[in-house]
């Protein structure tokens, strides 16, 4: 299963939703403002760095680029992706779960 | 692969149906069928021909026409959903057609993948 | 325009439909209820989930004469009439499931004894199997 997530952590629970209800091995890419959550340095980062153990974790880079994130300020673990790997991770993944 | 898409939003308040026309543009340019997008909910204002952004905006209206044109896929606006928001045939821009909510569940079952776009 | 025709013959699918939603403030929840009526016409499984503020869906005494909306909470009597439907008519492959997240019910001081259906009231980790052996997931 691919897991989406396109709120950011500090504005809801749909992250925290996703994390508890994802399969542990099934991949999650966050996308839209959801990619604040990939984020390193912030309140709501121990989230994903926890995630990384459990499940492939992607991050959507034209979404991280248009809101003037660097790929370095990603969290280890997280790999980036642009629109045509969010097509290869819904091929590869399974059906696609979106928590919005 | 065959991928249906739901989009649930319309192209102006959430980003969702600008994530849904670059997905589909990826996976029709990655040699994917993308068979019919169905637009529900709010996502119904996707098919207003009426609708006219600032010139150096983009069109979501326009650009998801330019993609059944160029590449065949289905543009399917609910019915019922449309009707609550006044898209009617009047209403509709080219490329788009009013069906029932049942040509999202044929979606559903004859693809391989559901994606879905909303807030 | 590019209408296209589905093979659908013979073909059956479980869909879940993941409400995260409280009813009122938007329409989310009344629009994903339409979809999880249209799929009982093509006899389709169907997994009907409350989490979040999802579960306030389903709370029994909703009146919404004051705000002059419409109450569609009985909406979710009939489709617990079509699941029990299915239940009982071996005619009809069809399994639907009502299910609520446990976590989501014990966040909010809510039993069981508050909805107006009957519910499975299943685990976080139950219900990450059911979903993720599911095809399409519609989620509002």
């Amino acid at each position: 299963m691919l897991h989406t997530v396109n709120k950011s952590p500090f504005e809801r629970n749909s992250l925290d939703t996703c994390l508890r209800l994802a399969k542990k091995g099934s991949a999650i890419l966050l996308i839209e403002d959801g990619v604040i959550a990939a984020v390193k340095g912030t309140v709501q980062s121990a989230k994903i760095e926890g995630a990384v153990g459990n499940h492939a974790v992607y991050v959507l880079g034209p979404d991280l680029k248009a809101r003037a994130f660097s790929e370095d300020q990603v969290i280890s673990g997280v790999k980036v992706v642009d629109y045509a790997g969010f097509v290869d991770l819904a091929e590869e993944h399974g059906t696609h779960n979106a928590w919005l | 692969m065959k991928f249906g898409i739901l989009v649930n939003e319309g192209p102006f308040t959430h980003q969702a149906s600008d994530t849904a026309y670059q997905f589909a543009k990826a996976a029709l340019e990655k040699g994917h069928d993308v068979p019919r997008v169905f637009f529900y909910y709010d996502g119904v204002n996707n098919a207003n021909k009426y609708s006219a952004p600032q010139a150096d905006d983009r069109n979501l209206v326009k650009l998801w026409g330019a993609l059944a044109a160029e590449k065949n896929v289905d543009l399917v606006v609910c019915v019922a959903a449309g009707m609550r928001r006044g898209i009617q045939n009047e209403s509709l821009a080219p490329g788009f057609r009013i069906s029932g909510l049942g040509q999202l569940v044929e979606a559903g079952m004859g693809c391989d993948r559901l994606m879905m776009f909303g807030d | 325009m590019a209408e296209f025709e589905f093979e659908t013959e013979g073909v059956k699918k479980t869909f879940t439909f993941m409400n995260r939603k409280a009813p009122y403030g938007t329409i989310y929840a009344l629009e994903v209820l339409e979809t999880v009526l249209i799929s009982a016409a093509f006899e389709q499984h169907a997994n009907i989930i409350f989490v979040d503020d999802g579960v306030y869906q389903i709370k029994a005494g909703q009146d919404t004469t004051a705000i002059n909306m419409k109450n569609f909470s009985p909406t979710y009597g009939i489709i617990e009439m079509e699941k029990e439907d299915a239940d009982e008519d071996d005619d009809i492959d069809m399994v639907w499931r009502i299910i609520v997240e446990k976590e989501s019910l014990d966040a909010r001081g809510l039993t069981e004894d508050d909805f107006k259906v009957s519910v499975e009231v299943l685990s976080a980790a139950e219900i990450a199997d059911i979903v993720d052996a599911s095809d399409c997931v519609i989620s509002g």
